[in-house]
Parts: structure tokens; C-alpha cells; sequence
């Protein structure tokens, strides 16, 4: 016994413990840890400075039309080349960023309040849970983009109704989510003592479960947002999404898909760009998946 | 065993009855009439009295659920208001090009999705297992009809390999049935193929620490042997789970899919009655699908007593 107690003083010795790190050091422990984060963030960070701050980064009026400029390849004039209408394509796939960052948030935002809260009363009233999983059940087996798709040829074509039509088919997810959730974690024995000691379900809900549900839900949030990015980008280039004369990347792309052999950077741009921001959003979903310890 | 089959058929009906009467109330629960939507916007009076009749919205809405239900247990999905041909005939005329796109992409997610993620989660940790990795979250990130361009530009734009778009029936001979539709089909393949090696993956990783793999290695079986009759095997629910659930998916890619190469398939149907507001084109297809996923999900169900004899029903 005692002779392994000078290894382990070794051992203590050798790693410094972990307060006497300065920030920066935590910080660069913590990229290490989480290269997947990291990668994700920084790419996130790169694609809200580019869309939000757009006219700062040497771009044009994204609606100007240039007649004898149309359908140049890229150059210094025209960084990702011109398009049919002689719009620069990096100005308007810039602009673009706007559209999908808007609807990714919105989406991810109204559908997880929306979910929970619907969540939360199905899981803990059992006489609706039966007959509203059945319902949820239905809902899901309609496939996600063929629901929205239903829903926009219903709906005038304008951002709002984008985001109501992506945010309708992840909400049933979202029940079922928080709704298996509540059913493990009301058997818990503090749920149990809090009711002992009176709490009415209204409490329990709040104060009990919800905060267990914070880091499976945001979790959820980052898969929601990259694909309702997606979905936006699918629905305005099946012409069924933004309106046509708002830059998304979607509609650049069905723009620009009559023109694939003439000029393949009005899809190739916009296109690299959507890819990007859905692949680093799923990355910072992965990362936070493993330090949220989420399943 | 056919009991069994029977009693989970009947308990996807109400499954399949919430799917429609949710296509249906769609018509309802969206803002403004629908009759005024669905007529356009250079509609006349008349015209929008004409729909309105002739979708039965002017009846009180349980009348109309009662009637639409009706319908489709006698298999009547309407007709297009557009074209005035019955919805079946709508969708059997763009069935082929569908299934072929779906069946042809589905084979390659599974030939290939599977045996990567094998092959990932034997080498735990190698530069193959990175790269099976990277290719699983890009390649479920990437934007379908995107990667469909790409795919375009470099083999048919530039190489004039294969052709740039449209499709041919099988009927015209098989070689230019795959050559028309290798492109659109890899393309559609890749989400699914990424989701499948993922899941393939991580289901291994969890089968490889057990006893009896290093019990088949130990006694000198062939590392395929191992791999694929006993761990791949005991592996294999959450795959075939996934390969169920992923079919959604699948329907959405295809529906771009055939928009990028101009197939005549449902999605470029669907995509066209949307452009028309031909809502009866539209519900047809949501329900034809839907079911269609319902069955599928069914069958992998059925699938579990077949690759696991613990479980019975």
C-alpha cells in the first residue's frame, strides 16, 4: 500500500490542478478537448459576421442588375462571377446568409418552446398521453419536407410562412422528445418527495423537469436549426420558399440552375456556403452533444 | 407469426387515418379560404366557387373529413385540379421513375454505408475510421441538389460520361435505364449512405467489446467471419432501424433529386402541382408516401424476430 503512495504524489505533481490554469490555458484545454466544437464555432462565427455585417465586406447592392456584366466568370471584379442578371454573386450569396440564418433560429427557437410545452403536459397527464402519441405518430409519418411543401402551396410565399411551414413538422419530434424525458424523470425520487411535500404539477414541471431538459434540448436545437437551413434552402429552390426576388441561397441556386453549363459558379458558391454553415452547425451539435453528456 | 402481421397491419390504420385527416384539415388550419388560394391570383369569382364546389368545401367540415375518408378506403384520391385526370393516374404515370430512383439509391446507402462503418468501427481509431467519420457528418450535412450539380459538372458537363439529365424506362433496355440513372441515384444515396455508416458504427463499437468476439478471434476465425456473422449480425437492429426511419429522408432528397435531373418522377409531380396550387395532386402523393413509410417501418419491425430470435411476438 504505501509504496504506491509517492507514484500517485508523482502523478499530482506533474499535472497542475486545474484552477491554478490561467483563462487562456483552460481555454486552449478546452479546444483540445472539443476539436469538433471548436471547428464548428469558428466556422459559425465567420458566416454571422459575413451575413450580418454583408455591406462592410467590400459587397455591392445585391439587387443591382448589370446587363452587360451577366454571366461573367469569377474575377476581381466579380469575386463568385455574375449571374444571368449580371447581380454579383458574392454580394448576393452574402446577403443570402441572412435569410438562412434568420429562418435556422426562428425555426429551432418557436419549435423547441412550442414542443416543450406541449411536451411537458402530454407526458404528465396520462389520459392525453395515449391518444396524442398516436396523433404524433401520424404526424411524423408524413415525411418532413413533403409536410412543409403542403404547407407553402396553402400560404402566400414570404419568409414568415417558410418558418411556419419548417417549424410544424419538428414539433411532433420535439413532444416526443421532451415527452420521453418527463416519463423517466417524474419516477425520480426527488419528484416524488417534492409532491410529498405539496408541490402541485404546475412547480414540478417547472422546477423539477424543465431544467433536466435544458442540455437534451439544446442539443436538439442545433440539429433543428441545420436542418430547417436546409429545408429553407430545398423549399426556395423547388420555387416554393422565399420569394423569388429576396437573395437566399436557395433561390440563387434556382436561378442559376437554367444556366449549369454556362455558369456553374451561381450554383457552386451559394451551394459551398450552404454546406459549411449546415455541416459546422451539426459539428457544434456533436460537440456539445459529448460535453453535455446528452444520452 | 401471420397473426402477428395481421395485428400490426391493423394498428397502422389509425396511424394512416391521422395522416389523412391531418392532409386534409392542412386545407383548413392555413390562413384565409382556400378555394381563393388555391384559385390564384387572377382567379374570378366563378372560378373560385368552381373549386369550392368541386373540393366540397362549401360542406361542414366533419361532412368533409367523413367524405375524404370515404374516398380513400374505395381508393379514390380525386382528380388534379389542373389536368382533371384522376390522382392514381397522376401518380402511376410518375411511379417508375420514383421506385427506381428510391430502390437503385437505397442498394448503394446499404452496399456501402454498411460495410464503412464495419470496417470504421474494427480499425477504432485509424486514419480509415476519421475518414468513414468525416465522410458521416459531412456527408449527412450535404445539401442534396447541391452535391447533385456538383456531381453533374464533373461527369456528364465535363467528362461526357453519362448523360446530363432525364431519364429512360427499363423498358428501353437496361444499360441506358443505369446510365440515365447512376448520377441522380449516388447523389440521393449519400445522406442516407453517411446516416447508415454512422449508425453501423456505433452499433459495432458496442458489439466488438463482448466476450464472444474475442472468443472468435481467439479460436482463429477469419476476421471477415467474425466481423460479419457474429458481430455485424448482433449489430444489426439498430442499422435495420435506421434504415427505416431514413426513408423519410430519402422521399425529401428524391424530391430534389428529380427536380436537379429532371426526372418524371412524384416529387417533380408534386413539385408542379405545388407551383399550380393543385392541392388533391399534393394530398394524393403525402399519403401515398406516407404509407408507403408506414409499411416500410412495419416490415423492419418484423425484421427484428427474423435477426434476433430473443424477441418474439
Amino acid at each position: 500500500m504505501a509504496s504506491t503512495l509517492p507514484a500517485l504524489g508523482a502523478d499530482l505533481a506533474v499535472a497542475p490542478p486545474a484552477e491554478r490554469l490561467s483563462a487562456a490555458g483552460r481555454a486552449r484545454r478546452f479546444a483540445r478537448r472539443n476539436p469538433t466544437l471548436l471547428f464548428g464555432a469558428v466556422v459559425m462565427t465567420v458566416i454571422i459576421a459575413g451575413g450580418v455585417l454583408a455591406p462592410a465586406w467590400w459587397t455591392g447592392d445585391p439587387l443591382e442588375m448589370q446587363p452587360a456584366d451577366r454571366l461573367q466568370a469569377p474575377s476581381a471584379g466579380h469575386w463568385f462571377g455574375s449571374d444571368n442578371f449580371g447581380r454579383d454573386v458574392y454580394t448576393r450569396t452574402l446577403y443570402g446568409t441572412r435569410v438562412s440564418l434568420v429562418v435556422g433560429a426562428a425555426v429551432a427557437l418557436a419549435s423547441l418552446v412550442i414542443g416543450t410545452a406541449l411536451g411537458l403536459v402530454i407526458g404528465f397527464y396520462r389520459r392525453l398521453d395515449a391518444v396524442m402519441m398516436r396523433v404524433m405518430d401520424g404526424l411524423m409519418a408524413i415525411p418532413a419536407i413533403l409536410l412543409a411543401l403542403a404547407l407553402m402551396a396553402l400560404m402566400k410565399a414570404s419568409v414568415r410562412n417558410v418558418i411556419i411551414a419548417l417549424i410544424i413538422p419538428e414539433i411532433p419530434r420535439v413532444i416526443r422528445l421532451v415527452r420521453a424525458s418527463v416519463l423517466s424523470l417524474r419516477e425520480l425520487t426527488m419528484v416524488e418527495a417534492a409532491r410529498a411535500l405539496g408541490a402541485r404539477t404546475p412547480r414540478v414541471l417547472v422546477r423539477y423537469i424543465l431544467p433536466a431538459l435544458v442540455a437534451p434540448l439544446i442539443v436538439q436545437a442545433t440539429y433543428i436549426c441545420a436542418s430547417a437551413i436546409l429545408f429553407e434552402a430545398y423549399l426556395s429552390f423547388l420555387g416554393a420558399g422565399t420569394p423569388p426576388h429576396i437573395p437566399s441561397w436557395g433561390n440563387i441556386m434556382a436561378e442559376g440552375k437554367t444556366y449549369v453549363q454556362l455558369a456553374f459558379w451561381i450554383i457552386l458558391f451559394p451551394g459551398l456556403f450552404l454546406a459549411l454553415t449546415v455541416l459546422a452547425i451539426n459539428l457544434i451539435g456533436d460537440g456539445l452533444r459529448d460535453l453535455l453528456d446528452v444520452r | 407469426m401471420l397473426r402477428e402481421i395481421l395485428r400490426r397491419l391493423v394498428a397502422t390504420i389509425p396511424v394512416m387515418g391521422v395522416v389523412a385527416i391531418a392532409v386534409f384539415a392542412l386545407l383548413h388550419v392555413t390562413p384565409g379560404d382556400p378555394a381563393v388560394i388555391i384559385a390564384g391570383d387572377y382567379a374570378t369569382a366563378e372560378d373560385i366557387a368552381r373549386i369550392r364546389t368541386k373540393l366540397g368545401l362549401d360542406q361542414p367540415f366533419v361532412t368533409q373529413v367523413g367524405i375524404w375518408l370515404g374516398r380513400i378506403v374505395r381508393g379514390d384520391l380525386g382528380a388534379s385540379i389542373y389536368s382533371g385526370l384522376p390522382v392514381t393516374t397522376l401518380i402511376k404515370q410518375r411511379a417508375e421513375a420514383t421506385i427506381s430512383l428510391t430502390l437503385l439509391a437505397m442498394l448503394i446507402s446499404i452496399l456501402v454505408g454498411v460495410p464503412i462503418g464495419v470496417l470504421a468501427a474494427w480499425r477504432r481509431g485509424s486514419w480509415l475510421d476519421r475518414g468513414v467519420m468525416v465522410f458521416a457528418v459531412s456527408g449527412f450535412s450535404m445539401p442534396t441538389f447541391w452535391l447533385g450539380f456538383l456531381l453533374v459538372y464533373v461527369f456528364a458537363i465535363s467528362a461526357h460520361w453519362l448523360p446530363v439529365q432525364g431519364f429512360q424506362s427499363i423498358e428501353r433496355g437496361l444499360w441506358p435505364f443505369l446510365r440515365h440513372l447512376i448520377l441522380p441515384a449516388v447523389t440521393l444515396s449519400v445522406v442516407y449512405m453517411a446516416l447508415i455508416a454512422r449508425m453501423t458504427r456505433a452499433s459495432m463499437l458496442g458489439v466488438l467489446d463482448e466476450d464472444y468476439i474475442r472468443t472468435a478471434f481467439a479460436k482463429g476465425l477469419a476476421p471477415r467471419r467474425v466481423l460479419v456473422r457474429h458481430a455485424l449480425k448482433n449489430a444489426s437492429l439498430p442499422v435495420v432501424t435506421i434504415i427505416g426511419i431514413g426513408f423519410a429522408l430519402l422521399i425529401g432528397g428524391a424530391v430534389v433529386t428529380e427536380s436537379v435531373f429532371a426526372l418524371p418522377g412524384l416529387g417533380r409531380l408534386t413539385v408542379d402541382a405545388i407551383v399550380r396550387r393543385d392541392y388533391p395532386v399534393i394530398q394524393g402523393v403525402i399519403l401515398l408516401v406516407s404509407a408507403v413509410y408506414v409499411l416500410l417501418n412495419l416490415v423492419v419491425d418484423l425484421l427484428y424476430v427474423v435477426l434476433d430470435p430473443r424477441i418474439k411476438y
